[in-house]
C-alpha cells in the first residue's frame, strides 16, 4: 500500500517525509512496546504506536521502517520530528484509535507482520 | 585481529541520548558496504544492548570491532552486574522501571531479542563489578 493512501484512509496529518509519500510497505505492526517492534517487524512496515518518545524513532531506524503512524491524537514534540527527518522516516497523525486505524488500513488490503 | 574498532560512551539514565551508539555503528556499517539485513540484525541488538546499558546500569561502553569474518559488538558496563543470567535471560523477566516501560522497553525483551539477532551471543556478569555482552555477527 502507498503511504499516501493510509494518509488518506486515516485522515492523517502529516508531520514530516512529505517528500516519501509515493512509497510502499507491504505490512502494518501496531504496539506501544518497541522490544516486540525490535523483535517482531520486517523491513517495508508502517507503525502504528501511541508512544511519542523520541526512542519510537530510533527503534523504527535500527528496524528500517518507513513511515509512522501516532494515533489517538498523539502529538510528538520538534525534537522527535527532527530526529525522523533525518532518518528520511515518514510521520503522520490521526485522531483514529489505534484499533479503529489498525481495522480501516487492515480492511483496505494492508497486511498485519506475520510472527 | 579486529581491522575496525570504534568506542562509544554510554551514560546512565541518559534517556535523550540512547540509541546514538547504535546510530552511529549502523551508520559506520552502511559506509563499509555491508549486507543490509546484517547491519539491521547489529543495529537491533545493539540497540537493545544499549538500551540496557542505560536503564539497568552505571554506565559502560558499547565497542564495535570488524574484522574479515565477522562483526563484533561488546556492551561493557561498569555494574551493579546480574545476580540470576538464567533469569535475566528468561523472554519477560524484568526489573526495569515504570518510566522504562512508559518508553516502549522493559518488557524482558531485550537479552532474548540480542540472542535471536546475533550468530553468537555471550553474556558474563559478575555482581558488584559488571556486565559484559558480547555478540558477533558472521559477514
Amino acid at each position: 500500500m502507498k503511504i499516501n493512501e493510509i494518509k488518506e484512509l486515516l485522515c492523517a496529518e502529516i508531520l514530516c517525509g512529505g517528500e516519501f509519500l509515493s512509497n510502499e510497505v507491504n505490512y502494518a505492526f501496531g504496539s506501544d512496546l518497541m522490544s516486540d517492534v525490535l523483535a517482531y517487524v520486517k523491513e517495508k512496515t508502517v507503525l502504528l504506536t501511541g508512544l511519542t518518545n523520541t526512542q519510537v524513532i530510533r527503534t523504527a531506524e535500527m528496524a528500517d521502517l518507513n513511515a509512522i503512524i501516532f494515533v489517538r491524537g498523539k502529538r510528538p514534540d520538534q525534537d522527535l520530528v527532527k530526529l525522523a527527518m533525518e532518518n528520511n522516516i515518514v510521520l503522520m497523525l490521526t485522531t483514529d484509535t489505534m484499533y479503529t486505524a489498525s481495522g480501516k488500513l487492515y480492511s483496505n488490503g494492508l497486511e498485519g507482520t506475520k510472527i | 585481529m579486529s581491522l575496525i574498532q570504534y568506542h562509544f560512551n554510554v551514560e546512565k539514565d541518559d534517556f535523550d541520548r540512547a540509541g546514538e551508539a547504535s546510530s552511529n555503528i549502523k551508520k559506520i556499517l552502511r559506509q563499509l558496504g555491508i549486507d543490509a539485513a546484517i547491519i539491521r540484525k547489529v543495529a537491533i541488538s545493539t540497540y537493545e544492548a544499549e538500551i540496557n546499558v542505560v536503564i539497568h546500569s552505571l554506565g559502560g561502553v558499547i565497542s564495535l570491532e570488524i574484522d574479515t569474518s565477522s562483526i563484533k559488538i561488546t556492551a561493557k558496563d561498569r555494574g551493579p552486574g546480574i545476580a540470576n543470567i538464567e533469569l535475566a535471560m528468561q523472554a519477560g523477566y524484568s526489573t526495569a522501571s515504570d518510566k522504562v516501560r512508559e518508553m516502549g522497553f522493559g518488557a524482558g525483551m531485550g537479552l532474548p531479542n540480542m540472542e535471536k539477532c546475533a550468530d553468537k551471543f555471550e553474556v558474563e556478569s559478575v555482581v558488584g563489578i559488571g556486565t559484559t555482552i558480547t555478540m558477533h555477527m558472521y559477514i
